[in-house]
């Protein structure tokens, strides 16, 4: 969590207004059915304001006059206008439901597309859980601002503004007493609304702060067990949530201030205004009609001043949720290939010249992979050897352009991969990556993802037979059964073998193998190497090995050392001939460097 | 709010045998676990039952602001019947008790309202901090085998979105509805004190009321579930996306993914659209009935005011009345809506909680005997010991198995031969089902966990690292470690040079889950951590599978050296670990088909012979 926050300070301090002004190319395709709902809004507050006035007329008129007939008109008006009002908020409610949630869905739909297409190194600075609160509970927040505080901010002030004039014009001096407490409210609100920003801001802070320390206690948990850690573990909980507490507490005297205030101060003034009006009624400047009417209308405007609060506070967060939304929108995606293709009188895997450095370390850090140069002919495949840490991972990424070359090329059969689209390469490359991830859907499906479309039965069994994956075939449903975060859990080397079931099962031109028997025990691992041999005959591969029973896969070996690829050759021959290889292989201490 | 995280790895292979059949309608596919019939009820009671006095106090703030706010238009009724007449005759006095009492009132209602926010919130935090405790204390108490069938993700979500729910009930919800029902009961008590057949309209305009409310709870409920179902399988889609991104771009995923994200976000928009249509219905509704009985009273109090029967100030006030008593309906309704999401959160963390740690702390724990010799070893008795899983099957028969202070036993075999289990008993992960397993001749079961620790410690082959930076990761073997104590045992096992390199050394922040850090650096660092532990006995399981083979020989230099004279248990799939081992158990289908020394097993006929040789063949 605390990693995405180190943007923080070089966020701009944008006008709350002019963020939410982004929104609009959302909002446009509803904005008839938007600006339609505040109307009717607008006219159904105003409907409600008038119900005081038909109240004045009937206390000052039938009921005055004791006239029955008119007391019938007037509860009939009064009924109507309630009619209106009732159907006119179900109207704007009607209006708003679907085309919101739908705008919702698109900026979901919009968020989720780009994020996968941003460039693997996005991925890498940005925890999952912080992509998803901006997936769901912003983008929720942004749906409740558009169906509330924006309508709402619009149709409490002309409420409060048609109100103040009815008021106003029913006795002038009754209303500027009402309008009293305005100033003072709010200047509270405003002084309280961005300390309490503050401290709310704080408070999700350190909910997140939480999640993450609960999120790493079930994922650790084997280590806390193993370590017996768990007291500590809840110790650091216990403390956590207590600060938590404290910030909470905070937020809620905050707000108990503000409500102390917007509380007090408009019945204060409706008292004082009952005062006077008593006053002016006894002496006959006023009808009791008024006075009755003129303070159901200060009644009437009760809420939308409270309200007036609480709106802004919410379009504040959902400010402030647009701003994180569009943090992740505003990345820049992986832009397709325009360059000129170089076809070059070449066959097989080569790396040209290739440098490489994370295009987030500092441009003044030695590259990760330097010079490297590597042929690998068609159909033979090459190991890669070296030392933990030595980068072997992250060249085999470049392959599938999951990261971007920093200089030189990358090129299969004479092709430069820069050139082609990442989707002609990726459909060339099959890869299967050190951690297997599976995903939700069923064992079959998982595996078939790496092949093309007519891909069938015949085809899984087979890619399964060559990963010692039978035991798909013996789950529950088979290979329909469901896997992944919500389905049947499979053991590491389970999960492995399926990885390379996927890997294998298109029959790639060239595949990239990651380590890929690591978590296979010796009888499963000589299998799926007798079995290997066959899929490695026909295509190009290359495979990071650490064990020299999975370096006698390959035809070759190369050995990558500080960066570079410093020997190639059979693994007999390195191992005779260069001493860090021998090392590597045998772990022998007098061959060491 | 945090994701569910991604897919935990499962440890051995042994966890779950290859093609072993699971027994259907397993309460750990589905998301709420069975929960017992009233444990929700029990766990909100349990949760209130400490702050009864403090419950009393905030409900009794909030009845006399209520009696407070509501005394507005009985003064206005009082002046415009009373006051006014009086001023008329030159009588100041009740007006002047109108003007001091609606100050009264108003000042009364501002500070008893400031009163009762701080009140209630402290009641919330503390039952939120009591629960977040709980959950957080019970998950880490449940066992092992809970972790390997709850998925992580499930787990972080009752902890974090179920407990936001509650939170939000809490702080909002319950407060409108006592306001609500407040509200409700004042203003109809006073209207039939004003008027007797007035009040009993409102009272009566109750009944449609609560027929709407009513209705609105069933079909909305039933609209939610659905939205909720709709969006925890949004949520499932987008973190598995992310999470695994990589695999996600090499087989060109993007597209599918899109398509399948967009039936499952059409599911939500249009469950979220019923729902905000449920909502749009009930308003109409409850504003219809509202309005009707507002005119319905008017109607008659106007007629009997004509008529003379009835004072203009008791029509005013119940006219105001009449509009307060109705505000508070649309209220209502949202708090229908958190009470449902909520009460669906409490049943599913009442099932986590009702669950009970198969693994037990011992309720009057036994020390270890000091150690006798100079060898910080102890003795390991497996005695009788036999286990199968809860998914049926039985994984080790009957086992007995004796290894003594300082040796280092190496274990082989194939999957599901129980190599795992055996660590995982020997850990205390899980309990046999039947037998014992002894640490210097004291069951594990009477160990209290800190000195079950400083006897046994299990590296695994996965290795997480926590968020904070190298050192503090090591540190978790033994956290009053020093700075000298953490390099050394870094240094021992061969991480120094590699942690040197990185950008802040040993307080390089790891970021999200070891990032850049490889997975062989990552066990190195858990080796470390384990080395600075000290253990008595030492178990690694596959703890070298990602690491190459001079990181695997510095592992087991350290072994020889810095953990001399510990007793160390050894699963490995790389006959390269054997060769240390004092002595190697070969296994199969829970049972010890060979025992003995590398050399003796090696020079026989055997499985681990045959092995040895093709290994040494892939050296030659």
């Amino acid at each position: 969590m605390s990693t995405t926050r180190a943007t923080d300070e070089d966020r701009p301090d944008r006008s709350a207004v002019r963020t939410l002004l982004r929104l609009w190319p959302y909002v446009r395709p509803v904005r008839v059915r938007l600006f339609s709902a505040a109307f009717v809004a607008v006219l159904a507050s105003c409907t409600g304001l008038v119900i005081p006035l038909v109240l004045k007329w009937m206390v000052d008129g039938p009921v005055a006059d004791r006239d029955p007939a008119g007391v019938w008109l007037g509860a009939l008006y009064l009924l109507l206008l309630g009619l209106a009002e009732a159907l006119l908020f179900g109207l704007r409610r009607w209006l708003v439901a679907r085309p919101l949630a739908g705008v919702e869905a698109a900026m979901r739909a919009d968020l989720y597309r780009h994020l996968q297409r941003l460039p693997v190194a996005f991925h890498d600075r940005w925890a999952s859980g912080q992509l998803l609160s901006r997936g769901t509970t912003d983008l929720m927040l942004l749906r409740m601002f558009l169906a509330f505080p924006l309508t709402f901010l619009l149709v409490n002030g002309v409420t409060i503004l048609v109100g103040v004039i009815i008021m106003l014009l029913q006795d002038w001096t009754l209303g500027l007493v009402i309008l009293g407490p305005a100033i003072p409210v709010i200047v509270t609100c405003v002084v309280f609304e961005k300390r309490y920003a503050d401290v709310a801001r704080r408070a999700q802070d350190q909910v997140g702060d939480l999640t993450t320390v609960v999120e790493e206690s079930v994922l650790g948990i084997r280590i806390i067990k193993g370590f017996g850690r768990h007291r500590s573990q809840a110790r650091a909980f216990r403390e956590m949530s207590r600060t938590l507490r404290g910030t909470e507490l905070r937020k809620a005297r905050l707000l108990a201030a503000i409500w102390g205030v917007i509380v007090t101060l408009p019945e204060v003034a409706i008292g004082a205004a009952l005062v006077l009006g008593a006053v002016q009624v006894a002496d006959g400047a006023l009808s009791a009609g008024t006075l009755v009417a003129f303070l159901s209308t200060a009644l009437a405007l009760r809420w939308p001043v409270d309200s007036i609060g609480f709106l802004l506070a919410m379009s504040q967060e959902a400010a402030t949720a647009t701003e994180r939304y569009f943090e992740v929108m505003d990345a820049e995606p992986e832009k397709e290939s325009v360059g000129t293709s170089r076809v070059l009188k070449d066959t097989g895997l080569r790396f040209h010249g290739v440098r490489f450095r994370y295009p987030d370390a500092p441009s003044d850090s030695s590259p990760i992979l330097e010079h490297i140069d590597l042929h690998i002919r068609p159909g033979e495949s090459m190991a890669l050897v070296g030392a933990t840490g030595s980068g072997k991972t992250t060249l085999t990424a470049l392959v599938p352009r999951l990261h971007e070359v920093t200089s030189g090329h990358i090129t299969l059969d004479g092709q430069d991969i820069a050139a082609m689209s990442r989707e002609e390469l990726r459909s060339l490359v099959a890869v299967a990556f050190e951690e297997p991830t599976l995903f939700s859907a069923g064992v079959g499906e998982n595996v078939l993802m790496g092949a093309k479309d007519e891909a069938g039965p015949e085809e899984l069994r087979r890619a399964l037979g060559v990963a010692q994956a039978d035991f798909a075939h013996a789950l529950p449903q088979g290979t329909d059964t469901q896997v992944g975060e919500q389905g049947h859990s499979l053991s590491g080397g389970q999960r492995q073998r399926l990885a390379l079931a996927r890997a294998v099962v298109g029959r790639p031109r060239f595949l990239v193998l990651d380590d890929p028997l690591s978590a296979l025990d010796v009888h499963t691992e000589a299998a799926v190497e007798a079995a290997l041999r066959d899929v490695l005959a026909e295509t190009t591969a290359l495979i990071v090995a650490h064990r020299p029973s999975t370096v006698l896969l390959a035809d070759r070996v190369a050995l990558l050392s500080g960066g570079r690829i410093t020997a190639v050759g059979t693994h007999h021959e390195l191992l005779r001939g260069n001493a860090e290889y021998a090392h590597l292989m045998s772990g022998t201490e007098e061959a060491a460097r | 709010m945090t994701a569910p995280a991604p897919t935990t790895t499962a440890p051995g292979e042994e966890q779950r045998p290859a093609g072993e059949p699971q027994p259907q309608g397993d309460p750990f596919d589905h998301d709420v676990l069975p929960t017992p019939p009233g444990a929700t009820t029990a766990l909100l009671r349990s949760l209130l039952a400490p702050m009864k006095a403090r419950v009393a106090v905030t409900t009794l703030l909030l009845l006399i602001q209520q009696a407070a706010v509501q005394s507005g238009p009985l003064l206005v009724a009082y002046a415009i019947d009373t006051a006014v007449p009086a001023f008329r005759a030159h009588d100041n006095g009740p007006l002047i008790a109108v003007a001091v009492g609606y100050l009264l009132c108003a000042v009364a209602s501002g500070a008893l309202q400031y009163a009762f926010i701080i009140a209630a919130a402290r009641v919330n935090q503390d039952v939120l901090l009591d629960l977040r405790g709980r959950i957080f204390r019970h998950a880490q108490a449940l066992s092992i085998d809970f972790h390997e069938r709850y998925t992580s993700g499930r787990l972080i979500s009752r902890s974090t979105t179920d407990v936001e729910s509650l939170r939000e009930l809490l702080n909002e919800g319950l407060q409108e509805l006592v306001t609500v029902v407040l509200s409700f009961v004042y203003i109809s008590a006073m209207l039939l004190w004003l008027d007797l057949g007035l009040g009993a309209v409102a009272v009566a305009s109750f009944v449609p009321l609560y027929l709407l409310v009513r209705m609105y709870q069933r079909r909305a409920g039933r609209v939610y579930r659905l939205r909720s179902t709709a969006i925890a399988g949004v949520i499932v889609k987008f973190v598995e996306t992310m999470n695994g991104i990589r695999p996600v771009r090499a087989f060109r995923r993007e597209a599918a993914n899109d398509a399948d994200f967009r039936v499952l976000n059409r599911r939500h928009e249009r469950t979220n659209g019923d729902a905000l249509l449920e909502m749009a219905r009930y308003v109409v509704g409850s504003r219809l009935v509202a309005n009707t009985a507002v005119a319905a009273i008017v109607l008659w109090g106007a007629y009997r005011v004509a008529g003379g029967s009835l004072a203009l100030g008791v029509l005013a006030a119940a006219v105001l009345y009449l509009r307060r008593l109705y505000d508070p309906i649309d209220r209502l309704g949202m708090f229908l809506n958190s009470y449902q999401s909520a009460a669906a959160s409490l049943e599913k963390i009442a099932g986590l909680l009702a669950q009970t740690p198969t693994v037990p702390e011992p309720s009057t724990p036994r020390q270890l005997p000091e150690l006798e010799s100079e060898h910080p070893g102890r003795g390991v008795v497996f005695d009788g010991v036999r286990f199968g899983y809860r998914t049926g099957g039985e994984v080790l028969p009957r086992f007995d198995l004796t290894i003594p202070a300082g040796q280092t036993v190496a274990v082989v075999g194939s999957t599901g031969a129980g190599k795992s289990t055996l660590a995982k008993l020997l850990a205390r992960f899980y309990d046999p089902s039947d037998g014992r397993v002894l640490l210097d001749g004291v069951d594990l079961r009477e160990l209290a966990v800190p000195e079950l620790r400083r006897g046994v410690v299990m590296v695994t082959q996965e290795a997480f690292l926590f968020s904070g930076t190298v050192a503090e990761n090591i540190a978790i073997g033994r956290p009053d470690a020093t700075r000298e104590d953490i390099e050394r045992a870094a240094k021992a096992i061969g991480a120094h040079d590699f942690i040197g390199s990185l950008p802040d050394g040993y307080d390089t922040d790891v970021r999200k889950r070891g990032g850049r850090i490889s997975a062989g650096q990552r066990q190195l660092v858990a080796f470390a951590r384990a080395l600075l532990a000290d253990p008595a006995v030492l178990i690694l399981d596959e703890a070298t599978s990602s690491l190459d083979i001079p990181g695997e020989r510095a592992v087991q230099r350290a072994m020889s050296t810095v953990l001399r004279g510990r007793t160390a248990v050894v699963i490995a799939h790389r006959l390269s670990t054997v060769e240390i081992a004092d002595r190697v158990l070969v296994m199969e289908h829970g049972r010890i088909v060979e025992d003995g020394t590398p050399a003796e097993l090696v020079a026989g006929t055997g499985r681990f012979a045959d092995l040895h040789r093709a290994w040494r063949d892939s050296l030659a």
